[in-house]
């Protein structure tokens, strides 16, 4: 089984499935000849040719909106966003188009577009306030539309295809600090990973973490940080946030009594807060401790300086300090 | 029967409607659709075609008059039977057609869950939220103060070891461990009584012996099993062939015999005159058989390659479930072995066997993100829990004697 | 404006030249006169306290047949507006489709009661659902359009818009992509002057829509819309140029809008009282009908059926929705996500 990088995962789950089916074909804005502002796409213009690998104009509706169109009709459209920074102007098109049409056509139409958006921010990625964003928040609130973000290279080829295989529109968030950073083995063969089950990363008694993409490598760290001091932690990745895998949440937090949730956008009105919202309802008489979130400063950036990158975004050490005084709760 | 004509809901948001002028006086034949009235809005001004046709008996509302919508403002005489109310809002015309009558009222596609109110109401009957000391009481505490019936004053005494004095999870609990060694619930009704078998009785004895005489302590560390579940994996398909069966419990006790080797005191038992270090190692197993758990014996387990260990180990067990040992097979054991990991336990503690100083768990290998050179990779990863008496030793050599187990599964190298 | 004069001369060879029988005539007059009276009927359904809103396309529906009656009605597609009831009649949406939808029904083919009344789609004739923000429908129609000639399957996408909607960054995003890939969709602007009651100076300060194809590198042609043929005529030259692969054309259809925006406005309020009556006197189902009088198609009697016939196919239409459920409140979970 080779090793790879989440990013080379990425680009050999799109490569196979554009091999596999001729309906489906990349589109968005440098995807073509220079492949992709982060690779992702690279060679794939020579082997498909200008039809399949469609280099846009610079315009996010466009990209989404006719990629709306093109699945209607037929294609099965992968749409990049160059930055998840950028997706606003598609926003209308994802969330009342993408989304709707199934709903509003009672079932006779569908839309299955893959949205593949790169996302997040930390000192390594010197990204500033607009190419920094975690977007999630305003995209998992919206039903008809599944959003996705991997963190392992295995399950970043797994879920990709699932996502393209998928009759409903996906927002497929990839965390750019893990596209070289994180290597793992990726199987040769054809498989997918299920859309709406979250994965147990470091099973554990005391409390536990719930995270996705970045937060959750430093939610592993944090881990074995205070693993030394009888403190041990579950960490959960979430993997799919929408649908999200509710089950398996319940199921530790009923197990370990407590609960932190660890994301990188804002704090205020983010992922973790329905999380919360979630195990409060649904979990109260298992809770031995408040539900924790560990996220973002309530500010509007990312900032570019690493030292306000820094005092932005949360560390591992931020979390396993939070995980001490859970514990200790 | 006359129809009654009510004020249109002529707009969103729009309440209120004036009559602007009557286009029928009574008396006056209206068809379906003809204009009746004229009303006007503060969003639109329209005039309103008549619903059905009939004969206008009645105007209920003079020109230049306000109405909410909904308010009747015309009788028509339709010559149908029965009364008919037409008119807004929109949907009260719904009422009129077969179907879904009432549909409005069905319960939402996926109801709320039921009976949490209900629990939470009797849970704050008797279980106070806080404790007199102040610090609150997590629902989970509370609820399990609810189930085994703490009275209050109990949880008000409580001492807690959570922030605070906080009564944690773990306070309650060992409370009520407590408990039940001091008073066991009385068998009510509906309760059943389980006879003790022979092998239940001889457990709960050696057990509860153990625990009165020896004052446990306990260790656990992680091991990396790549290189054991690896070496496995390459070679159980031949070993098989052979005869073998390479369980992960023979790689157990070889560790184990290296790990006693170096470390004697953990071979030992406790005596009066002194700590008794046996020079030969026999290694229990406990196996679980239909009706409780054996533990029996690999006499000289040291001597033994990996092949001689996995056939003996191979033998007792076959032996133990068809309960054919005998009573050599289950003296004299010196150290105990238990893999409650292929139940699936990841974290045990187990009894140590009465006469010996400590019982090694073996737990479930699962795979785990670990930290290797500063990235993280998916490993097969191991708990060993020592249980120890620690009269005879204490934690330093305990966690030493894991570690060279660990050592030895983390090193592992064909021909072992 | 040729056919606005009355007395005009109108050469009887206009819509044979165009390769149009009379049979296609009374056909094309029988849909745009049908829109009408089902466009009617439900304003005063409406009035009437029986649904609860109403949006219009009376006024735009010569335009409508014209242009769609050049498309190929079983290959080609339409991504509609709230105004393109007669539009979506031509492709083969029923009356009672229609009344359906107004009404809300379980039987609603559009959206199964779950869309405002005027958002029909339909996948039996190649009806795109669509949403009440303007201007997002053309991004599907390039979309459609780029898969068509793609996979080469000689579809041509229609789509249509207000005038207003062409102020929109969707608009413009499509324009450009059309036109940068040469795609086989048709543009039509429905231009009735006002973006409900913005007049179009403040909307624009080029004086046709269709000026801006230039900016595109396409043409763009303006049209009476209240004649049908001349309708009929750029819709079949720009059928021709999709299918060509010489790529998109704009169509701005001149039209008025003979309602107020919806059954909630009031357009007395911003619109002058001429402005409101003189339209009337070029209404297309007006327009249409003299044109058939003209050329020896239309007498009193095959009005009188034509019209007889309409108003037993609206009643038929009204009274078979109104009888039928209201949508079921258990479907208001389904289709959320594909169901299989």
């Amino acid at each position: 089984m080779p090793e790879m990088r989440l990013l080379d995962a990425i680009r050999l789950a799109m490569y196979e499935e554009m091999k596999r089916d001729e309906r489906v074909m990349v589109l968005g804005e440098d995807v073509g000849v220079k492949g992709g502002v982060f690779g992702a796409t690279d060679g794939f213009y020579a082997e498909f040719g200008a039809a399949r690998v469609l280099d846009t104009p610079l315009a996010e509706s466009l990209i989404v909106g006719s990629a709306v169109g093109m699945a209607v009709n037929g294609l099965i459209p992968i749409a990049e966003i160059q930055f998840s920074d950028f997706i606003y102007p598609a926003f209308n098109q994802i969330v009342s188009e993408a989304a709707r049409m199934r709903y509003r056509s009672n079932g006779a139409f569908g839309c299955p577009i893959t949205i593949r958006a790169p996302y997040g921010g930390g000192i390594e990625v010197h990204g500033g306030l607009y190419h920094s964003q975690s977007v999630e928040a305003f995209f998992s609130h919206v039903p008809g539309l599944k959003v996705v973000t991997p963190y392992t290279p295995h399950d970043a080829k797994g879920l990709l295809k699932a996502a393209i295989r998928d009759p409903d529109p996906v927002l497929f968030l990839e965390h750019k600090r893990l596209y070289r950073s994180i290597r793992g083995e990726v199987p040769d063969e054809d498989y997918t990973v299920p859309i709406g089950k979250a994965a147990v990363r470091r099973q554990g008694t005391t409390l536990s973490i719930f995270a996705y993409g970045q937060m959750l490598h430093e939610s592993l760290r944090a881990a074995e940080q205070v693993a030394g001091e009888a403190i041990d932690a579950e960490v959960i990745d979430l993997r799919t946030l929408r649908p999200l895998d509710v089950e398996t949440i319940l199921e530790s937090v009923r197990k370990t009594s407590k609960a932190m949730i660890v994301y990188e956008d804002n704090r205020f009105m983010g992922f973790g807060a329905e999380v919360s919202a979630i195990i409060a309802e649904e979990a109260f008489e298992a809770l031995d401790g408040p539900i924790v979130r560990i996220a973002s400063l309530d500010v509007p950036a990312v900032p570019y300086a690493d030292t306000l990158a820094a005092a932005f975004i949360p560390n591992a050490e931020r979390i396993a300090a939070a995980a001490r005084r859970l514990a200790a709760y | 029967m006359p129809v009654e004509i009510k004020l249109p809901q002529l707009g969103e948001s729009i309440h209120e409607g004036t009559i602007a002028r009557w286009l029928k006086k009574p008396g006056d034949r209206v068809e379906k659709y003809e204009s009746l009235v004229e009303i006007t809005t503060d969003k639109v001004n329209v005039e309103m075609p008549s619903p059905f046709a009939g004969v206008l008996t009645e105007q209920l509302v003079a020109e230049g008059e306000t109405r909410p919508v909904g308010s009747p403002i015309a009788l028509i005489e339709t010559g149908a039977v029965g009364v008919v109310v037409v008119g807004a809002p929109a949907a009260q015309t719904v009422h009129a057609v077969p179907g879904p009558a009432g549909s409005d009222e069905s319960p939402p596609a996926r109801p709320a869950p039921p009976a949490v109110t209900a629990g939470l109401a009797s849970a704050a009957a008797s279980v106070p939220a806080k404790t007199a000391g102040g610090a609150r009481l997590s629902p989970l505490v509370r609820k399990l103060a609810e189930e085994h019936q703490v009275p209050a004053a109990v949880l008000e005494t409580l001492p807690g070891t959570g922030a605070g004095g906080r009564i944690t999870k773990e306070d309650l609990l060992q409370y009520l461990a407590g408990l039940g060694t001091a008073a066991p619930a009385p068998p009510q009704a509906g309760d059943e009584v389980v006879k003790l078998s022979p092998i239940r009785r001889s457990i709960g004895q050696r057990m509860a012996q153990s625990k009165r005489e020896i004052p446990h302590a306990y260790g656990v560390i992680e091991v990396d099993m790549s290189a054991v579940v690896a070496w496995r994996e390459a070679h159980k398909d031949a070993w098989r062939r052979d005869g073998i069966p390479l369980t992960y419990t023979a790689f157990f006790v070889r560790a184990a015999c290296e790990a006693l080797r170096v470390f004697p005191i953990v071979n030992a038992s406790w005596s009066d005159e002194g700590i008794v270090l046996h020079r030969a190692i026999h290694i229990g197993i406990g196996i679980a058989i239909d009706d409780g758990l054996v533990v029996p014996v690999i006499h000289n387990a040291d001597q033994a390659s990996l092949a001689g260990v996995a056939r003996g180990l191979e033998d007792l067990s076959r032996r133990a479930r068809a309960g054919r040992l005998g009573l050599e097979d289950i003296q004299g054991g010196t150290f105990t072995i238990t893999n409650p990991g292929v139940f699936g336990s990841i974290w045990s503690m187990p009894i140590i066997v009465p006469g010996q100083a400590a019982i090694l768990a073996t737990d479930a290998i699962v795979k785990r993100a670990v930290v290797r050179d500063d990235a993280i990779a998916i490993r097969p990863m191991m708990h060993l829990g020592l249980s120890f008496d620690h009269r005879i030793f204490d934690g330093a050599v305990a966690v030493q004697f894991m570690n060279r187990m660990k050592q030895w599964f983390e090193e592992f190298r064909d021909g072992r | 404006m040729a056919t606005r004069e009355a007395k005009t001369k109108i050469s009887a060879t206009r819509h044979e030249a165009l390769g149009l029988s009379a049979d296609d005539l009374l056909a094309m007059y029988y849909h745009v006169a049908l829109a009408r009276a089902l466009d009617e009927r439900m304003w005063i359904l409406q009035r009437a306290g029986m649904v609860p809103f109403v949006i219009s396309g009376q006024g735009h529906e010569g335009a409508q047949v014209g242009v769609m009656w050049a498309t190929d009605r079983q290959r080609d597609w339409l991504v509609p507006f709230y105004r393109s009831l007669a539009a979506c009649l031509v492709r083969g949406m029923t009356p009672r489709d229609l009344m359906l939808g107004l009404f809300a029904r379980r039987d609603d083919p559009s959206s199964g009661g779950r869309q405002m009344p005027a958002h029909w789609a339909d996948p039996r004739h190649r009806i795109l659902s669509t949403s009440s923000p303007v201007g997002t429908q053309y991004l599907h129609a390039a979309g459609i359009a780029y898969a068509a000639k793609v996979r080469g399957t000689g579809e041509v996408c229609v789509t249509s818009i207000g005038e207003g909607g062409t102020s929109q960054g969707d608009w413009h995003e499509a324009m450009n992509f059309a036109g940068v890939h040469k795609l086989p969709v048709i543009f039509i602007v429905e231009n009735n002057r006002y973006a409900i009651s913005v007049p179009v100076k403040l909307q624009m300060a080029v004086k046709d829509v269709a000026d801006r194809a230039a900016g595109y590198g396409f043409p763009g042609v303006v049209v009476d819309g209240s004649d049908v043929l001349a309708c009929y005529a750029a819709g079949k030259e720009a059928v021709r140029r999709a299918r060509a692969g010489e790529g998109p054309t704009l169509v701005e259809c001149k039209v008025e809008r003979l309602t107020a925006h919806s059954s909630e406005d009031s357009q007395e309020k911003y619109r002058p009282t001429n402005d409101i009556e003189v339209p009337r006197s070029i209404d297309p189902l007006v327009v249409f009908k003299h044109y058939l009088e003209q050329v020896g198609v239309m007498d009193e009697a095959r009005y009188t059926e034509i019209h007889g016939r309409i108003k037993a196919v609206v009643t038929d239409a009204t009274d078979y929705a109104e009888a039928l459920p209201m949508a079921d409140p258990a479907t208001v979970t389904r289709h959320v996500f594909y169901e299989g």
